[in-house]
């Protein structure tokens, strides 16, 4: 049989951070664009905890960075969605080449 | 040499995890990119529960697919009509998202697979993560302690709070 090594986990992390840049890139509506960018955060968690596990296994650090970076991306997504939400009260579209009012 | 049930999990998470996540940037109603989002954090989170990371596993789950999936489904639904589908997308924009995301892979494949020596790590017996240990680590002030980032996002949460509510408040 085989070992799972580092790299089994990093080319799926690295295939998640590539889809994350694409519909970061193409996709016009703010909430699905969050949603990519929930993607790229989650494929740097991966990486550090797998890092952590793999080259340092008696040490925590990398759990640690994952854990702070899965706080601080909550917060963000909280207060990115109310903004989504109050831009929604105002200009009734959520289509980023829709909304205008802030150009020139 | 990992057993098999082991084996045949991880083909099953990274499968879930390279499948969804296509799915997630490329369909085109927004629930349902939600609900493949939600798919892709459930393997994330087994993959940290096969890395013997059984504290981060538990706060992914209970942060990302309790907390924010949540937020994200009643924020689509405050702002959309039900099955109503983006419009396709422009051939350029998409010839431009597929560049940038293929050729990103393609740098950061080429540094990881051309630095070999990492293929042949071998996963090394846990050291111990136990719930003890890690509020210990997390609570202390000395040189490798946490105490004062911990403090920090304590803090941050306290701003993010105030800022949700002053943000989302009808005036």
């Amino acid at each position: 049989m085989m070992d799972i090594n580092i790299l089994m986990y990093l080319v799926p992390s690295l295939i998640m951070f590539g889809c994350g840049i694409y519909g970061f890139i193409t996709r016009k509506n703010m909430i699905a664009i969050l949603i990519s960018l929930e993607l790229m955060l989650n494929s740097v968690d991966i990486n550090f905890a797998v890092f952590n596990r793999y080259l340092f296994p008696d040490q925590m650090d990398g759990m640690f960075f994952a854990l702070f970076a899965i706080a601080i991306a909550a917060a963000e997504t909280a207060i990115a969605l109310a903004i989504v939400i109050n831009v929604f009260r105002i200009a009734k579209k959520v289509d980023i080449n829709q909304i205008s009012k802030l150009k020139f | 040499m990992d057993s098999v049930g082991n084996i045949i999990l991880y083909f099953i998470i990274a499968l879930a995890i390279i499948v969804f996540s296509v799915l997630a940037v490329t369909t085109r109603k927004i629930l349902r990119a939600a609900t493949y989002l939600l798919f892709v954090l459930f393997a994330t989170a087994f993959v940290y529960f096969q890395l013997d990371f059984e504290f981060l596993g538990a706060v992914q789950i209970a942060v990302y697919a309790g907390g924010i999936l949540v937020l994200f489904v009643f924020a689509i639904m405050l702002t959309h009509k039900p099955g109503k589908e983006s419009e396709p997308l422009t051939s350029e924009k998409r010839a431009l998202g597929l560049s940038a995301a293929v050729a990103g892979v393609a740098v950061c494949g080429y540094a990881l697979f051309s630095y070999g020596q990492f293929c042949v790590q071998k996963l090394l017996p846990a050291g111990d993560y136990s719930i003890e240990q890690i509020g210990k680590a997390l609570l202390n002030s000395d040189k490798f302690g946490l105490l004062l980032p911990f403090e920090a996002v304590s803090v941050l949460l306290l701003a993010c709070i105030i800022g949700g509510v002053v943000v989302a408040r009808r005036r």
